[in-house]
């Protein structure tokens, strides 16, 4: 009876409430949003004027974006789409930022103050190659400042005021691989190499474009490839063996070759020598070992070293200072120091700046470094540098200070995990916290002020401030409602930081020596976060801990690490380096007795590793043996795949900790009319209060609650790729709902003239999946619901007062289930990036889908919307349970766009985690940005609002005490008297 | 009760002299020619009188006190009638007092009818009638709860908590890491 008030409840709560937004003072009180770029890759400092100075980076989110130098902040930002890398990026005319992108196709002029786009050209091609951008500093055509673009097989000069492409010519039928353009004040050298060893130059004419000249000179041995220019009018290539260095000389357009044994050079000449991109005047370098050669070429094509440096990090490119005079920046280790030091290219003696420098152990190594000069007030040249480390994080360097930093690792999360904080201990007192007691009355009495309207505009706005930087939000333990918690993230560089919930600080960030670029792990990245260990109610002196994976390299076979951390701290518990591959990781549903989860680790060689190896572990699994399943999705084949455990492996040596699995099932779809474009299924830790669904008439539904089914959505193959590419005919989406124990194919459907991308969310018994109706020209969104009909006959109800049912009973999937499924389209407005649902405590809060839309924000939409039961005229009774009458298109309330006014710039995923709060669901979404907030689906039914005044509450008691108080004494002297009489 | 008893008088004086009290400690003799015995006997008579007359304002008044739920009843459904039949606040505050008002009559049916207890009087008849109409009050507000939708007739009301059945096997995978 309590819960059938309380549903009502919910539900009169829940029809006042289709749209749940905030008003405008709330912005900023639960919600955060940080801006981050990204891993730069080049950067071009603007400091010429008296203005701000700033520089221009790009980064490998593709990201273009203005910086403040001196504080970090971001004065512009643009973020292009994923598929329009930066390949490029300089200053013309002094006032725009060219960026060239989209592999050499496209190229844009930012205006360098407020970086709105002044104009844009396509450059059109017909191969692949790579794109240069040249962006000469003296070179004048008609007075017009031309900037050369090598993109697509072809070289373009395009005018720098408009972008006009003043010529182009097509080397696409030249068969060459260009990797310079030189130019000079009238001729365009191209050079590049036809083949491993024909070294080619083409002259032109730098005005018009005409061919002058192609010279060749064909080397009597392959060559490595990459092609080096030195500033003036050579190259140096390695050979293939990579034991020679070839210089290359085209003075005026005659090619001759000098070759030296790099032995010649260096004693030890043992390891893979590699020629460093930095561009510096007559110089290059050559990493050989730990050692890097500075190595100068003469005029005659002699190589002389001039420099050996141990030990190093990083080189820029040349900076020239003044005419004569340039300098580079090189970063080198030296015990746990670093050493800056900016040299002179031609005076090799004296450092023009030699600083040490202590930067974070965490933030790994320097990866690049960009250098600036100014002049000090004594005449003399500073230089600072612009670092960016492993971490992905960017630093600037002055006078052996790091200025600022930004950790813009953030940008490229790949997962993410919470944890709870650490419970509050006795000895902190709640004064420490609140400062003190006429601090925190002077806030409630604001706080009233407010409330009680009588609030002046300056007491408003310190109300809003004190509302913003509420101590309470950002404390560092568990509170009651479970809003404060630790967002743990993963990073692509491999780094793991500890996000709090309250305002979004970092907490603390590691770097697993592991996971650090090494001779054995070449391009670390970091896949995957999971719960490891999640203490006990009864254990809550016990840090939680964490499990990252991650791998030395793109591929499968990669070596991989797993690295275990102390949730709390941070600190790195223990780290093993895998013999075997890992393909995939299955968290079990178990924990030993010290509640670490077992974790099955599938390798590419069919085998299984359990996770933690412990004797424990494998008595549990020794238990739950014939129980496990798991399945693989072979999205190439079309293939899904069913598997479960069957003995050890089997070795020279018996690892018990290592087993062979059977394949039991596996779907085999017509690779002719289907293609495997989306997979998804339910999250594990979903908490569903319910199997049953209440119709109007007091009728039952059974959801059909399984954690192992799988939705998978099917496109034609000929439809699987971008919208536009095939007609309505010959596209269509096939949807399958499979049971993942048994291979059951539950539920299937066509969607006929539709294709992805799908992306689908599957929550309790329903899933709802977006994707595109050709025939209709419009996004759309369906949701198919499931109902088990094989227990729709538990109606008895004397079975249930004495809880003689068995709905409760664990079930198996191999009891055949009688399924059904109801399912309804609506168009929707927008292209999705991203689905998800809110999750509660206790699941008994309505849903609402969160959806990050085409425009990197996040809508949310009441599930109410998406129920197979809406239909046009819906009965009294309908109506009251809240069913809203069906429309053909999902409406799009502003207000209900939980970033408001924000953009979550490259959005890529949304997480939800559920407060203790019942009411209360934590969204946290990312892409290059962060955005966390917190939503009430059903509005914050459960506890006061964040804004009630306890001061007026208190009060009010307080009165009505004194009131009590006073017409008691009142009364008793009116009765004495009465008495007297 | 008050009223019964004032009815009775001897209670509702202020002072009395009783004359028909013949008890012996008395200090002052009787007047010449004043016979008690006689007087004692003619007494009795009287008295007897008396004590019928009682026992049959009690009996008729215990019917009274029986038949005093029946307007109550009358009363709560047409309080109930103007309720209407969703829950609010009103509705469900007089279904309550019309579930608690039978109830508490009838926790205290004894004492209600302890005024009346008599030997001569039979309290049995009016007591069951009186437990009667309670009881259909009771009933009547059982019947509200009913209509209002609040009481766990149906299946929905006893499945609507049921948590969801665990799952022997447990299934996991996906794709590959990329």
């Amino acid at each position: 009876m309590a819960i059938r008030v309380f549903l009502t409840l919910l539900l009169f709560l829940s029809l006042s409430n289709i749209v749940s937004s905030i008003y405008e003072d709330q912005v900023g009180l639960m919600d955060w949003h940080q801006q981050y770029i990204g891993k730069v890759k080049h950067a071009v400092f603007h400091t010429q004027k008296t203005g701000r100075k700033r520089v221009l980076v790009s980064t490998e989110e593709n990201v273009v974006a203005s910086l403040d130098l001196r504080h970090g902040e971001i004065f512009w930002r643009h973020v292009l789409g994923t598929n329009d890398v930066v390949d490029g990026l300089d200053i013309a005319l002094g006032k725009y930022v060219i960026t060239l992108s989209s592999g050499g196709s496209i190229l844009r002029a930012w205006n360098l103050p407020d970086g709105q786009m002044v104009w844009e050209s396509s450059l059109q091609g017909s191969k692949e190659s790579k794109s240069i951008l040249n962006v000469p500093k003296n070179l004048k055509a008609d007075k017009d400042d031309l900037i050369l673009v090598f993109g697509k097989g072809c070289l373009h000069a395009i005018s720098g005021i408009d972008g006009e492409v003043l010529w182009r010519k097509d080397f696409a039928g030249e068969s060459i691989e260009v990797t310079d353009i030189i130019q000079s004040t009238e001729v365009i050298y191209v050079a590049g190499f036809v083949g491993s060893s024909n070294f080619n130059v083409y002259l032109l004419n730098a005005e018009t474009g005409e061919f002058l000249k192609n010279n060749h000179l064909v080397l009597p041995f392959r060559t490595s490839g990459e092609l080096l220019s030195i500033p003036g009018d050579k190259f140096v290539v390695l050979d293939s063996a990579r034991s020679k260095i070839v210089t290359i000389n085209i003075k005026n357009g005659d090619i001759n070759y000098n070759q030296k044994q790099i032995s010649d050079l260096i004693e030890d000449s043992s390891g893979q020598a590699v020629i460093l991109p930095s561009r510096l005047p007559g110089l290059f370098a050559l990493k050989i070992n730990s050692w890097v050669l500075l190595i100068k070429v003469t005029n005659e094509g002699e190589l002389v070293v001039v420099h050996k440096i141990d030990n190093t990090a990083a080189f820029s490119n040349a900076l020239s200072i003044s005419e004569d005079q340039h300098v580079f920046a090189c970063v080198q280790y030296e015990d746990n120091k670093v050493h800056l030091s900016v040299k002179d290219v031609n005076d090799w003696n004296s450092d023009l700046l030699k600083e040490n420098l202590v930067i974070d152990h965490q933030r790994g190594n320097i990866e690049k470094i960009f250098i600036n000069n100014y002049v000090r007030t004594d005449r003399s040249h500073g230089f600072r540098a612009l670092m960016v480390m492993e971490d992905h994080s960017l630093l600037l360097v002055q006078q052996g200070e790091i200025v600022w930093s930004r950790e813009d690792g953030l940008a490229s999360v790949v997962d993410v995990t919470t944890s709870e904080l650490p419970v509050e201990k006795e000895g902190v007192s709640v004064a420490k916290v609140e400062q003190n007691l006429f601090e925190w009355l002077k806030g409630h009495v604001l706080k009233l002020k407010g409330t009680l309207m009588i609030a002046s505009p300056e007491d408003k706005v310190a109300i809003q401030k004190l509302r913003l930087r509420s101590s309470e939000k950002s404390k560092m333990t568990r509170d009651h409602n479970g809003f404060r918690k630790l967002l743990i993230v993963l990073t692509r560089a491999g780094k793991v930081f500890a996000l709090h919930t309250g305002d979004g600080h970092v907490v603390w960030s590691i770097m697993s020596h592991t996971l650090r670029k090494s001779e054995e792990c070449e391009h670390p990245v970091g896949l995957n976060i999971y719960q490891w260990q999640v203490p006990h109610h009864h254990a809550l002196d016990e840090n939680p801990s964490i499990l990252v994976i991650g791998r030395c390299g793109p591929s499968l076979t990669a070596p991989t690490v797993l690295s275990f951390l102390d949730a709390y701290t941070g600190k790195e518990l223990n780290s093993l380096s895998l013999a075997h591959t890992v393909a995939r990781v299955i968290p079990l549903p178990y924990t030993d007795s010290t509640e670490q989860r077992l974790h099955l680790i599938i390798d590419i060689n069919k085998h299984a590793y359990l996770y933690p190896k412990t004797p424990e572990a494998i008595e549990i699994l020794k238990r739950e043996f014939s129980n496990i399943y798991w399945y693989s999705v072979e999205a190439d084949n079309g293939v899904i795949r069913g598997h479960a455990l069957k003995s050890n492996c089997i070795h020279e040596v018996v690892d018990e900790y290592c087993f062979v699995f059977r394949d039991l099932w596996s779907i085999v779809f017509p690779s002719e009319s289907e293609k495997i474009i989306a997979t998804v299924s339910r999250k594990s830790n979903e908490v569903v209060h319910t199997q049953a669904k209440v119709m109007t008439d007091h009728d039952v539904m059974y959801k059909y609650i399984s954690k192992n089914i799988l939705f998978v959505a099917n496109a034609a193959p000929k439809a699987s790729g971008e919208i536009g590419t095939a007609t309505p005919e010959e596209a269509w989406l096939v949807i399958y709902i499979i049971d993942t124990v048994t291979g059951r194919i539950l539920h299937r459907m066509i969607h006929h003239g539709c294709q992805g991308p799908v992306h689908a969310v599957f929550s309790e018994n329903w899933v709802v999946y977006h994707y595109f109706n050709l025939r209709a020209h419009r996004n759309e969104m369906s949701v198919i619901e499931v109902y088990d009909q094989s227990r729709a006959d538990n109606k008895d109800i004397w079975k249930f007062v004495l809880g003689k049912h068995n709905l409760t009973s664990p079930i198996s999937s191999y009891y055949r289930p009688e399924v059904s499924a109801k399912s309804q389209s609506y168009f929707f407005t927008h292209s999705v990036k991203a689905i998800e649902v809110t999750s509660t405590a206790k699941g008994i809060t309505s849903k609402h889908l969160l959806i990050g839309t085409i425009g990197d924000q996040v809508l949310a939409i009441d599930k109410r919307f998406l129920d197979p039961r809406r239909t046009l005229n819906p009965s009294q009774a309908e109506k009251e349970e809240g069913i809203i009458p069906l429309s053909d298109s999902l409406p799009i309330i502003s207000q209900s766009y939980i970033t408001h006014s924000l953009k979550i710039e490259g959005l890529r995923g949304i997480v939800t985690v559920p407060a203790k709060l019942e009411s209360t669901s934590l969204v946290f979404a990312y892409g290059v940005d962060l955005f966390f907030t917190q939503i009430a689906p059903s509005k914050t039914y459960d506890s006061l609002t964040e804004d009630f005044s306890y001061a007026l509450l208190l009060l009010t008691i307080v009165a009505l005490v004194a009131a009590l108080f006073v017409t008691w004494v009142l009364s008793e002297r009116k009765d004495l008297q009465e008495k007297w009489r | 009760m008050d009223k019964g008893k004032a009815v009775i008088g001897s209670l509702g004086r202020r002072w009395a002299v009783d004359f028909s009290d013949n008890s012996t400690s008395r200090d002052i003799l009787d007047p010449p020619g004043f016979s008690r015995a006689s007087l004692d006997q003619d007494d009795s008579s009287l008295s007897r009188q008396k004590k019928d007359a009682e026992s049959n304002w009690k009996a008729q008044k215990a019917w009274e006190v029986a038949q005093a739920p029946f307007k109550n009843l009358l009363m709560m459904g047409f309080m109930m009638w103007m309720a209407g039949s969703t829950v609010h606040l009103f509705s469900i505050g007089i279904t309550f007092s019309a579930l608690w008002q039978p109830i508490s009559a009838l926790q205290s049916v004894g004492k209600m009818f302890e005024p009346y207890k008599d030997s001569k009087v039979e309290l049995l008849g009016p007591k069951l009638l009186f437990m009667a109409l309670n009881l259909g009050g009771l009933a009547l507000g059982v019947w509200k709860l009913n209509a209002m939708g609040l009481l766990p007739t149906h299946t929905s009301d006893w499945v609507s908590s049921l948590p969801p059945a665990l799952e022997v096997e447990y299934s996991g995978g996906g794709l590959n890491f990329g």
